[in-house]
């Protein structure tokens, strides 16, 4: 197994970690993302912005195969998606969950092995030692037997977090990882996620708060339904791009 | 007849000790899959499962002339099994809401079964008196081979639970991550949903189309106020289930005349309306009594920084000061007052009260406490 992580590792350097290629997405009639072509390198920590209904979180609902499109594909490190599942982690939005459903802070963080352990296998001491460490990573140790619905909005976002790290996975989703959490838990997580990228990671962050972009990632997507710029936020997050992409003259002071 | 008969009536009547071993199982079989149920917010599908079957039962009888149970049951399966898929089929395809959907699919094969049913009666035929008793259940029809047909289907049920446990809790936590962890949710679904439909079909005999979807919501509902584990929860509300059916055959047996299906769904309304009240955590009991609680101390608490900072304006903070001042505060009273007397945080003299070098202590650290949550 790891020998097998090893070769990957030495086959992406400088590698294309995420193609989407003429990825086009309907409900019903109306498109919510037109053919949207994206190559994101190996290990940024790129935010996707836009605004409402820009069909952000559509995006990577339907790169994880969550959502079925219309046209176009997916690939991973160059093979379809289905076949580098393995390789992929998510961090859905904290509001898609019931949080009063009956169980821990461990047991949740525990389900990111649940991948790898495969149908009916259970999970045991290997499986909890990472999840604890996983916890311990988050700064949520002292927590793990808490029910869930006891952790405040700021805790239930790190252990989403905690889940999806447990997976130890080459390329991290994650949709609006910052929002409605406290100041500290939002420096806790960017440190996290700046650890990933430094580990070699891709980090791909549905992003509300443009102020942030700058200080917080190396490459962004714009979205409004097409995909109207991506590359590296110095060269690119400029007040034209976010014209073109917010509709109105958009004006972010950027911090040199 | 009293418990005492009753009890000696358990061990020898051979069709009293039938219908509370088939109520027991039903109970607990129910009560299993009903947390899921419950967990997944489809209470309603029950109901709605419960009322399609009717037509089932109905046609089943005209096809085949029979009222043999197991025909029968087969009959509801199936327009069980119809009425669910076109639920979801409504719902993903046009913009119906699931209540909706939920709704209309009920009313709908419900009626049409009303209307086998009526249809049935009036034909020429001397066989079709009893079909009725699937409205309401008749558990004194129960047989030993209906027992065991519910007791493989319940142990088959416990098998899949313990083999897909992890499956089937992480897709009613979190099913898009679990799609993307690699499972076929769809499969898991499917297995979840037929086996409460099975149980569903099961348990018409005996408590009938329109009480059964109470088999399936009370037993979960009243065990999720005593834990917040889900094997916990899914193991109480089979014991819960299945004490409802022990109880409420037992209260039916000895009470002449009583019909058993409702008696069970209303000992299972008793275990829901107990749960509710007295459970340590989520019930409504002991939640007011905390928050009274809370709000006394909170009140104490209050009080006692307001002394802290006059206290704290002398040099010493035992100075006496004179009750008046503290009658512009709100939430003083003579109550509380006395209340910190007692608990030796103030001592009153006459008119005056000072703070004791423990009051002193305590209100200094409660107001440094209250700064750093304001943080």
């Amino acid at each position: 197994m790891s020998q097998q992580v090893d070769k990957t590792k030495t086959e992406k350097t400088g590698a294309i970690a995420v193609q989407v290629d003429d990825l086009t997405v309907a409900y019903n009639y109306k498109p919510v993302l037109w053919d949207i072509d994206l190559e994101i390198p190996e290990g940024v920590l790129m935010a996707i912005v836009g605004p409402n209904g820009a069909g952000k979180s559509t995006l990577i609902k339907s790169i994880l195969g969550i959502l079925k499109p219309i046209a176009g594909s997916v690939n991973i490190y160059g093979k379809s998606y289905k076949k580098q599942r393995h390789l992929v982690a998510y961090v859905p939005q904290k509001g898609s969950v019931d949080w009063d459903f009956p169980t821990t802070a461990l047991d949740v963080v525990t389900m990111g092995t649940y991948g790898s352990l495969g149908w009916i296998k259970r999970p045991g001491q290997k499986e909890k030692k990472e999840a604890l460490e996983a916890l311990e990573k988050v700064g949520m140790l002292p927590f793990k037997n808490r029910q869930i619905s006891q952790l405040s909005g700021g805790q239930q976002q790190r252990i989403f977090l905690a889940r999806a790290l447990v997976q130890n996975a080459s390329i991290y989703f994650m949709d609006e990882p910052f929002q409605g959490v406290d100041a500290t838990t939002e420096i806790a997580i960017i440190n996290i996620l700046k650890e990933l990228r430094k580990a070699g990671k891709t980090v791909i962050v549905v992003h509300h708060d443009l102020q942030t972009v700058p200080e917080y990632f190396d490459w962004v997507t714009f979205l409004n339904v097409k995909k109207i710029a991506t590359g590296p936020v110095k060269d690119i997050f400029n007040d034209d791009n976010l014209t073109k992409t917010y509709g109105i003259n958009y004006k972010v002071s950027i911090q040199e | 007849m009293n418990i005492k008969e009753y009890i000696e009536l358990l061990f020898t009547d051979y069709t009293l000790r039938t219908i509370t071993l088939g109520t027991a199982i039903l109970g607990a079989v129910t009560g299993m899959l009903g947390s899921f149920a419950v967990l997944r917010k489809q209470s309603l599908l029950g109901d709605a499962i419960s009322h399609a079957a009717l037509p089932g039962i109905a046609i089943a009888f005209l096809l085949t002339g029979t009222k043999d149970s197991n025909v029968l049951l087969i009959g509801a399966l199936v327009s069980g099994l119809v009425g669910t898929f076109w639920i979801r089929g409504i719902i993903k395809k046009t913009h119906l809401k699931s209540d909706t959907a939920l709704g209309l699919i009920l009313s709908l094969f419900f009626g049409f079964g009303m209307l086998l049913l009526t249809f049935i009666q009036k034909q020429p035929n001397a066989n079709q008196a009893g079909l009725d008793k699937y409205l309401f259940g008749q558990a004194a029809t129960l047989l030993e081979r209906d027992v065991w047909l519910m007791t493989i289907v319940s142990g088959a049920c416990l098998v899949v639970l313990l083999l897909f446990w992890k499956e089937f809790k992480i897709l009613l936590f979190d099913s898009d991550y679990t799609k993307t962890l690699g499972f076929n949710t769809k499969i898991i679904d499917i297995l979840i949903t037929s086996f409460i439909v099975l149980a569903i079909v099961l348990g018409l005999q005996t408590v009938g189309v329109v009480l059964m979807s109470a088999m399936l919501l009370a037993p979960a509902a009243a065990a999720r106020q005593w834990t917040n584990k889900l094997g916990v929860m899914v193991f109480l509300a089979a014991l819960f289930g299945a004490f409802s059916g022990v109880f409420g055959t037992a209260i039916s047996a000895t009470q002449n005349n009583l019909s058993t299906g409702p008696v069970i769904v209303i000992i299972a309304g008793v275990f829901v309306l107990f749960s509710f009240v007295f459970s340590p955590n989520r019930g409504l009991l002991f939640k007011q009594i905390r928050f009274i609680k809370n709000r006394r101390d909170l009140q104490l608490h209050k009080t006692l920084t307001f002394m802290y900072h006059i206290a704290d304006t002398h040099d010493n903070v035992s100075h006496p000061h004179t009750v008046k001042i503290l009658n512009n505060f709100q939430g003083y009273t003579k109550g509380t007052l006395q209340k910190l007397v007692k608990r030796n945080l103030v001592e009153l003299d006459g008119n005056m009260w000072s703070l004791t070098e423990e009051g002193y202590k305590t209100a200094s650290n409660l107001y440094n406490q209250q700064n750093k949550t304001d943080e």
